[in-house]
């Protein structure tokens, strides 16, 4: 019973390149948006909006943790700061900063992570970050957006500018394949559901969401009816959708390129335990750190393609008629 | 840099009682909470009289007015001394402060910025700065000639995060910020030249590019007289080493570890009201 047509990837623009593309559309409309950068302006795409606004850029230098906290005082005297570096940067140098100068006070700052996951490839472990959305989720008070492509990034920012309050924005850095048209919508803690089906629900986000929509034309043709969503947004979780999905489906499988333990996985199978329990699998980094590799290279060693998703939702069907 | 009882002349005799109070407030709310850091709170007592005793422009009845100076106290261990400046201010009756600590109360026993004319609340040490400078970065943005006070620990110059904003405030020319260092010598097990040597510390900041100037964090006179000299720098962050006794006021507390966390009870108690009197 499907009710798409098969997914083929074509590739759009990276989300961190959408991202530094809606900051100059930003800029342009909102004085207060001001950015902050830790000399990466070039990696994570706010080059452009230093170019075109100087004197709303911030050189912070190789200070992440620092960075955080300037934002935090930007905001508080009324500015709608975006600060971004590497995510594993931010997040993980930048954490007690983000704890006690951004959650506790509540503040409007916007914290965007690129080169999230594994698929930044090359340079190594070092500067992955697997463990970004299980940091920012534990911040209380905080939205955290993970856009699966340029569109939905795009619209995101936009979103993310206008939401009173914090938020971590989470971003790629190799190219993502379009799972949208320019014209969709989106709304913070709306997840989107990409393909209706009643044996099994793929939930994904990120890059791991064009996965999904491949593996669910596997399953399809097995005829096994595959329901996909897309969380864009991974605090607050959509829970009607959530338990809609755990009830009607009986089996889940959520994936993503960020450690398994912690992240959207665990998220959601804490709504799905409060709501209607149901077969859940996970695809995920198990207990590991990658290393360097080509991007391709990396996403099949470590299991986040596909093949495994479909693997997984198999075994989640079988283990769902005992 | 002498212990003894505060100078009470001229002008600064408000200022002498402002600060007077300031202790003797804090000390009563630190021991009806049976809570720490008194001698912290006595240290900048006299900085504390200056700031609240006038030179801060606040408006007490708006506490949030938009071009009120800023103040962060980075040592927010200190909070009972602030809650007691912002009482004696006008933020709110004395009563208020009752509660210090205790069930349900927004007097937190770390600095909260649910109290009246707390700005921010601090409590984890070394965020202050940071904090601060980007305060001063957003009204120097929007062209506003408000100020940022900064108070911070010595001791708590120990923490990194502070040197990353010092580069930082220095290269951006930070000119609406001032930080006063409450250089009482001790931290909380020791000495700040036994834990982590940090002098020769005017050098320090001189060569990060700020502006520095040395008092006496006791001196009412001399304090506001240099902050009024940092206020009209131009170009550059301004630092105050105020050199200052921890436990300051009350003999049996002066230059002592033991006051940052005793809490005084009994005997000791009424000694240090009388001493305060
Ligand atoms: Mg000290």
């Amino acid at each position: 019973m499907a009710t798409r047509t098969r997914f083929e990837v074509k590739n759009g623009v990276a989300t961190r390149e959408a991202f530094g593309q809606a900051l100059v559309e930003l800029g342009r409309v909102n004085p207060d948006v001001v950015v902050c950068d830790a000399d990466l302006s070039k990696s994570t795409f706010t080059a452009g909006f230093a170019k075109e606004f100087p004197d709303r850029f911030f050189q912070c230098g190789i200070a992440e943790a620092n960075m955080v906290a300037i934002g935090s005082g930007l905001a508080s005297g009324g500015k709608i700061p975006f600060v971004s570096s590497f995510s594993c940067f931010v997040m993980n140098k930048g954490f007690e900063q983000l704890r006690v100068t951004a959650a506790f006070p509540n503040v409007n700052l916007k914290v965007v992570g690129t080169h999230s996951g594994i698929s930044i490839g090359e340079d190594g472990p070092s500067q992955m970050s697997i463990e970004d959305l299980s940091l920012a989720c534990s911040l209380a008070g905080f939205t955290v957006l993970s856009p699966a492509d340029e569109f939905s990034m795009r619209k995101l920012i936009r979103a993310a500018a206008a939401h009173q309050g914090p938020v971590f924005i989470r971003a790629g850095r190799i190219k993502a394949p379009i799972i949208y048209s320019a014209a969709e919508e989106f709304e913070i803690g709306k997840a989107k559901v990409l393909a209706q089906g009643s044996d099994v629900t793929l939930m994904a986000t990120g890059l791991l969401v064009a996965e999904s929509l491949l593996a669910c034309d596997l399953l399809e043709a097995e005829g096994i009816s595959t329901r996909v969503i897309d969380f864009a947004t991974i605090k607050p979780l959509d829970r009607e959708v959530i338990a809609a999905a755990a009830s009607e489906t009986g089996a889940i499988v959520v994936s993503e390129e960020h450690l398994a333990d912690g992240g959207l996985g665990v998220r959601i199978a804490q709504v799905v335990a409060e709501t209607a329990p149901c077969v859940m699998e996970f695809v995920g980094v198990r207990n590991t750190y990658a290393e360097s590799g080509t991007p391709d290279g990396l996403l099949d060693k470590y299991g986040l393609r596909a093949v495994n998703i479909a693997g997984a939702a198999r075994r989640a069907v079988s283990r769902k008629k005992k | 840099m002498s212990a003894g009882v505060l100078p009470a002349v001229g002008a600064d005799r408000e200022i002498a009682v402002f600060a007077r109070e300031i202790r003797r407030r804090a000390l009563r709310m630190t021991s009806r909470a049976r809570s720490s850091h008194i001698g912290s709170a006595f240290s900048c007592a006299d900085i504390l009289a200056v700031l609240y005793g006038g030179l801060l422009r606040v408006r007490p009845q708006e506490p949030g007015w938009s071009g009120r100076d800023r103040f962060i106290l980075s040592k927010g261990h200190a909070a009972s001394a602030l809650y007691a400046a912002l009482s004696r201010r006008g933020f709110f009756p004395s009563e208020a402060l009752e509660a210090y600590s205790g069930d349900g109360s927004i007097f937190c026993g770390h600095a909260s910025s649910a109290v009246p004319g707390v700005d921010w609340s601090t409590g984890s040490l070394g965020h202050g700065l940071p904090v601060a400078c980007g305060m001063a970065l957003a009204a120097q943005l929007d062209h506003r000639d408000h100020r940022v006070v900064a108070l911070l620990s010595d001791g708590e110059l120990d923490e990194g995060s502070n040197w990353e904003a010092i580069l930082f405030a220095g290269h951006h020319r930070l000119d609406r910020l001032t930080v006063i260092v409450d250089c009482n010598g001790l931290q909380s097990l020791a000495a700040t030249e036994e834990t982590l040597r940090l002098e020769p510390l005017a050098a320090k900041w001189q060569g990060f590019g700020w502006w520095v100037a040395e008092c006496d964090g006791h001196d009412h006179a001399s304090l506001r007289s240099v902050l009024e000299t940092a206020r009209h720098q131009s170009g550059k962050p301004s630092c105050i080493l105020a050199r200052t006794v921890k436990g300051r006021g009350v003999d049996f507390m002066e230059n002592s570890v033991l006051w940052h966390y005793r809490s005084a009870q009994g005997a000791e108690l009424d000694s240090a009201m009388t001493q305060l009197e």
